[in-house]
């Protein structure tokens, strides 16, 4: 056993973790939307790039580029259909209708591709486990180091757009308060629409790493996101960057605690992210 | 002849006077059961109870405490997995599974404290992740033997007849006292405070409302309820898989009849509970297809309908059956009667 690399290990799952977590975080930091259908969302889009890596024959990379401008379309309709009349009702409608939509999703990609698991790393040949040795033993896989490089462009790519852009001017300001935004001319349907359309691209990518680095059945979507909400919250909600940290803590949790029990891999995971939900709370409550 | 102007407040009415002795009476058949439904038919029932309950339990707590929960199924699988473990300790079968829900109980008091500060989608996700939690614990005890599982062998000592309308027995008066109990907390001085905080926690708090104690009641009553429900369920099924009881399905079926009867209305849930059951015996059997139409159903409602079936007719006719709220009665001439809930 080799902590070191265990920890390294842990850093780079949670890269991963950040991916996924990324387009749940910014919707939680535009809209105030806990989107329940998004680990389901990345499944739907892990399963879109598996199919056309099949059918068409083209890498997986390929058929990513393919899938985004599609899932993009998915977020615009998903804003129109669902969350904008969610969130006129009431602050429980949210999590009710996502709920809803999460287990249709599910259940239509089982009744399409059954129960088995399904992995896009045959088709990325070697580089699915090919990695270097850095010291003592420590090794870094090439398609893990790829998933931090991403993740790590796609949180800091978002927060430039974020800064330096009128529509990322106009995403924050409406986050800030819709109201006034619109009393400034910005259109808060067009800007949430955006929103989700980014939001969902980036849960497309991450599909993809998932089932590159993984394999995927229609029922892994609750799985995934309840990792991601462990990444955002233990980052704090809202942050991009915190989201990063979040998602390493969560897969270096996640290591140590497989180190310590054979099941304890999830137990670790889920006991960090109460132990910082809980700290957080008292902190609140002595302020 | 009484004066003309005053307003009078009033509980009963001959409508909820009826509708309240129909359900006592319906009770009283009911109790009967065994003795005229049949093998078959008991054992549904049975299940049609415990679906009321899992229904009026996630109502009380969303409903009435406007805390969404997506974990219940962490009390559901806890309350089996603790008759498991009081009756292979030697507690008799059936006081272990009166017991193994109180236990329960007592556990999610701590709980509460904890998850009861935090909010909307932060509890529901909180809580799913403490039901996670809750099984892969579970599946740690060396008598569960992980996902292999274990059975309540001592309930194989009752020959199947007698089980059958124990279990029947008991889920009727599980159902009827914790239906109950939601009864009587709406009318009492809670009631007032639970229904000003599902209209408004900020305001409720703002005069005098002692939110956190309340929603603390609530809390414990659901996850006794859930835990009573996965108890029952238990005796009916005897195996335990840790993967069963733990599933979230529990949950989403019960949003689905909350949703579909009426979210923070008494009878809704109830309505909800037989129209699922009537749903689960008719398109059980086509899978896939009967839980897409499941999630599309909880996702239109909550979009569309979000007073669900009972609250849509309550808002529009005005009618209440049970007596859980007060109504303002005016003189004749001066306008309509107003419920007021």
């Amino acid at each position: 056993m080799n902590w070191a690399d265990q920890i390294l290990q842990g850093v780079l799952l949670g890269a991963y973790y950040a991916l996924i977590a990324c387009g749940l975080s910014f919707l939680f930091g535009v809209m105030r939307i806990i989107n329940l259908a998004h680990g389901s969302i990345a499944v739907l889009a892990a399963y879109l790039v598996l199919s056309a890596t099949e059918r068409w024959g083209i890498s997986p990379f390929v058929a990513l580029l393919l899938v985004l401008p599609v899932m993009a379309a998915a977020g615009w309709l998903l804003q129109r259909t669902v969350f904008e009349r969610s969130l006129r009702s009431g602050p429980l409608t949210p999590i009710l209708s996502t709920f809803g939509l999460a287990v249709v999703i599910d259940n239509l990609l089982f009744q399409k591709f059954g129960a088995d698991s399904q992995s896009l790393a045959p088709n990325i040949g070697d580089f699915a486990f090919n990695s270097w040795t850095i010291f003592g033993g420590v090794r870094i896989g090439q398609l893990s180091l790829l998933t931090l490089v991403v993740a790590v462009a796609l949180l800091g790519g978002l927060q430039l757009f974020l800064t330096h852009t009128p529509l990322g001017r106009s995403i924050r300001a409406t986050a800030e308060d819709a109201d006034t935004a619109e009393l400034v001319g910005i259109d808060a349907r067009k800007v949430y629409a955006a929103a989700t359309a980014i939001a969902l691209v980036t849960v497309a990518i991450a599909g993809a790493f998932l089932a590159m680095r993984a394999t995927v059945s229609p029922y892994t979507g609750s799985s995934q996101l309840l990792f991601a909400f462990e990444a955002v919250v233990i980052g704090g909600a809202g942050s991009l960057w915190g989201t990063l940290i979040g998602g390493i803590v969560l897969g270096v949790a996640q290591n140590i605690g497989s180190q310590i029990n054979p099941q304890g891999f999830l137990i670790g995971g889920h006991l960090v992210f109460l132990a910082v939900l809980g700290a957080r709370l008292l902190i609140v409550s002595r302020a | 002849m009484s004066d003309p102007s005053v307003i009078t407040v009033q509980r009963w009415n001959p409508v909820s006077l009826t509708a309240t002795g129909a359900v006592l009476a319906l009770l009283v058949v009911l109790a009967f059961g065994p003795y005229f439904l049949g093998a078959n038919l008991t054992d549904r029932v049975t299940t049609l109870f415990v679906y009321v309950i899992l229904a009026a339990m996630w109502n009380a707590l969303a409903g009435y405490g406007g805390q969404v929960s997506i974990g219940q199924q962490a009390f559901f699988g806890l309350g089996a997995y603790a008759a498991i473990r009081l009756s292979h300790a030697g507690v008799e079968v059936y006081a272990a599974l009166v017991i193994a829900p109180l236990l329960v109980g007592i556990l999610s008091l701590p709980l509460s404290a904890f998850a009861l500060r935090l909010r909307g989608g932060e509890f529901a996700i909180g809580m799913w992740v403490i039901a996670e939690l809750a099984h892969l614990l579970v599946n740690l005890d060396g008598l569960i033997q992980g996902e292999t599982g274990t059975s309540l062998i001592a309930i194989s000592a009752f020959d199947p007849d007698t089980r059958r309308a124990f279990n029947y027995w008991l889920a009727l008066a599980v159902m009827t006292l914790l239906v109950g109990l939601v009864f009587v907390l709406l009318r009492s001085r809670m009631g007032a405070s639970i229904q000003a905080i599902r209209d408004n926690e900020e305001a409720a708090a703002s005069v005098g409302v002692r939110v956190l104690a309340t929603k603390r009641v609530i809390f414990v009553l659901a996850a006794i309820g859930c835990a009573a429900a996965g108890s029952l369920t238990l005796a009916t099924l005897i195996s335990f898989q840790p993967r069963t009881y733990f599933s979230v399905q529990w949950t989403a079926y019960m949003i689905f009849m909350t949703l579909v009867g009426g979210l923070g209305t008494f009878e809704g849930p109830i309505i909800g509970a037989v129209i699922f059951f009537a749903v689960e015996t008719i398109f059980g059997a086509s899978g896939v297809w009967y839980l897409v139409g499941l999630g599309a159903s909880a996702l239109l409602f909550s979009l569309f309908l979000p007073r669900g079936i009972w609250g849509t007719l309550t808002d529009r006719f005005g009618i209440q059956l049970m007596p859980v709220g007060y109504r303002l009665r005016f003189p004749a001439g001066a306008g309509q009667e107003k419920a007021s809930s």
